[in-house]
């Protein structure tokens, strides 16, 4: 059976599911990828797309929609699958992932799929270019230009944080105050190297945004209900300071043998990986949604 | 240097020298007041860059990022993500030293960025090389979409940054901290016509200087004195950088030049004289080029002394070509 999505918002517990589906059917599709801060996203992107996002696959480019940053390029899977389930695509264009010519790029590239605010992919820079948006659009808004406010997301990783241009961007936001800019970090404990913790501690981490002048949060981004309630809280002002959301994720969040194991940050499941996982996701043999691989070319 | 018949006939000196920031700074001004999409960002540098003076008119519009150029680059392409067009300013050493955030941020995206860089080359002067551009015209080259201009005099600065006003995508302005003397430019060259250099003096078979950036009145003073001495010359300047026209090198090759003498301020490596090398080439039109530029890291001493230092005063000039020159 060719892959559909099930019925539901995007934080029901069968989307959720799905969602993991695409994003490991997807890269193992793409022989290539970046499975655990994918997965990861999971929670965070729904809860930001379920009733706390103003934009609409009618309307991409209504200049009052709320607009998305994902500045840790690499876990565009996710987003990408999450877009598909929201009716900006078909899934079947999910198999397109990362291949010639196609416009789901391994990392977000604006210009072959203009949804994606930024092209990131180079760590640390997609924090700059939403504090801009954020700007931009508030310049806009005070001159009546807007008659709405847009919110400007921008998630980024624990492992990108130690770029330094991360800190450059939230020093200025503490000038600037930026109301209308969520920073959300995806605190997946994880990179490439090993855990954030051996490679470049960035604890206490609260205690620095907070010297920053941020208007920092710490939530569990496992529980995508506490994340949701956490966002619709955001009462938007034009000047105020940026909310920046520290959301406790795993790595490999939602399928158990991928959980917390650092060599799934950038490596694409084999068959039986991946037969492995999506039986941890449904049960054995369970496959209510179909799959992207009936049907693909490869 | 004896007579100065093409620097009479080529250079105005009706019109004050203006350096090519000082050009920006007022056109800033001007359009800023026109145009309430243009916004301008700084990095601390607003006095030298001279965005200080759209900052004081427009501080709704103005956005001082502190010492932090990274992030500068970043936002600059997110405001303009926003439909502004976004000017941000810095020296142009510390700006394409961010080369990274304009790779992906700005040049990938085709970001409608201004990006500002000042003090070009060793003709800063006294504040040495950590403050030099030498490098940034090779950087922002080889960027897809990346605009690269390196305007010659104020009328040259202020008519480029209007084109850029009307032009989608990501520019680089090389401008210069000292004065440059005015140009009289033909009613041709005033039109902005996108890659194409200006054959400002050209006669067949000569010894052609090709200048691009702050030393296009010592190219003049130069072929002055090479025609005192009997010799033909043209004189070319090239604002543009990327994209450059293919009709500027059938120019050249029709001209048969004996010599190109490519002049700039930066390495001889990556800049003007890679241009026109890479070009004619390409062509099947081959010429012996003689490369004036700098080819060890700045140093610190007076702007004249500089320039005579590095071979880019006249003098500096007149003695590589005459080494190049062979009959």
């Amino acid at each position: 059976m060719t892959f559909t999505w099930p019925a539901g918002s995007p934080t029901s517990s069968p989307v959720r599911l799905a969602l993991r589906q695409a994003i490991l059917e997807s890269i193992f599709l793409a022989e290539s990828g970046h499975p655990g801060g994918s997965l990861s996203l999971v929670e965070i992107l729904t809860a930001i797309f379920d009733g706390n996002f103003l934009q609409s696959p009618s309307d991409q480019q209504n200049p009052e929609r709320d607009r998305l940053v994902l500045s840790k390029g690499h876990g565009v899977p996710a987003l990408y699958a999450l877009y598909s389930q929201l009716g900006y695509f078909e899934a079947k264009e999910l198999r397109g992932l990362r291949k010639s010519g196609h416009f789901l790029q391994g990392h977000p590239d604006h210009l072959r799929y203009p949804l994606m605010e930024a092209s990131t992919g180079s760590l640390g820079q997609g924090v700059s270019v939403a504090l801009g948006l954020a700007l931009g659009l508030r310049v806009k808004f005070e001159k009546g230009e807007l008659k709405r406010l847009p919110k400007v997301y921008c998630i980024l990783g624990d492992g990108e944080s130690q770029e330094g241009q991360v800190w450059e961007c939230l020093m200025s936001c503490g000038k600037f105050l930026p109301g209308n800019l969520i920073f959300i970090l995806d605190a997946n404990e994880g990179q490439i190297d090993g855990p954030v913790k051996e490679v470049m501690d960035l604890e206490p981490l609260a205690d620095k945004l907070k010297a920053f002048r941020l208007d920092v949060s710490e939530i569990n981004g496992q529980d995508v209900k506490t994340i949701q309630d956490k966002l619709k809280s955001i009462e938007i002002k034009a000047h105020a300071p940026a909310q920046f959301i520290i959301a406790r994720t795993l790595k490999g969040q939602g399928v158990k043998s991928m959980e917390r194991v650092i060599d799934w940050h950038g490596k694409a499941p084999n068959k039986e990986e991946l037969k492995r996982s999506l039986d941890e996701i449904y049960g054995e043999n369970n496959r209510p949604n179909g799959s992207l691989l009936e049907g693909a070319n490869s | 240097m004896s007579s100065s018949q093409l620097l009479d006939q080529l250079t105005d000196s009706q019109v004050k020298a203006k350096a090519s920031r000082a050009a920006f700074g007022e056109f800033l001004q001007e359009f800023g007041a026109k145009n309430p999409r243009i916004v301008a960002l700084d990095a601390d540098l607003s006095k030298s860059t001279q965005t200080q003076h759209f900052a004081k008119k427009f501080p709704d519009r103005f956005f001082n990022m502190g010492i932090a150029e990274a992030n500068m680059i970043g936002v600059a392409a997110g405001l303009a993500r926003a439909d502004f067009i976004p000017f941000a300013a810095s020296f142009g050493c510390f700006l394409t030293g961010r080369f990274d955030q304009i790779r992906m941020s700005v040049s990938f995206t085709n970001a409608n960025v201004r990006l500002i860089g000042t003090h070009a080359g060793v003709g800063i002067g006294e504040d040495g090389h950590s403050q030099m551009a030498l490098e940034d015209l090779a950087l922002m080259r080889v960027l897809p979409h990346m605009t690269v201009l390196q305007p010659a005099d104020e009328a040259d600065t202020k008519r480029l940054l209007e084109w850029s006003l009307s032009h989608k995508g990501p520019c680089y302005f090389r401008l210069t901290r000292q004065n440059l003397k005015a140009v009289k430019w033909s009613t041709e060259s005033q039109k902005v016509k996108v890659g194409h250099w200006d054959f400002l003096h050209t006669e067949p078979n000569s010894i052609m200087l090709v200048n691009s950036g702050g030393l296009l009145e010592s190219c003049i003073k130069v072929a002055d004195q090479l025609r005192s001495e009997g010799h033909k010359v043209s004189i070319v300047n090239a604002s543009w950088i990327s994209p450059v026209a293919h009709e500027n090198f059938s120019k050249i090759a029709e001209l048969k030049p004996q010599l190109i003498v490519s002049v700039e301020d930066h390495y001889t490596v990556g800049g003007l004289a890679s241009v026109i090398a890479e070009n004619l080439i390409e062509k099947h039109a081959y010429f012996p080029l003689c490369k004036v530029g700098v080819r060890d890291f700045g140093a610190s001493g007076s702007p004249q002394d500089n320039l005579k230092v590095y071979g880019l005063d006249p003098e500096g000039i007149y003695q590589q070509i005459k080494k190049c020159y062979k009959k």
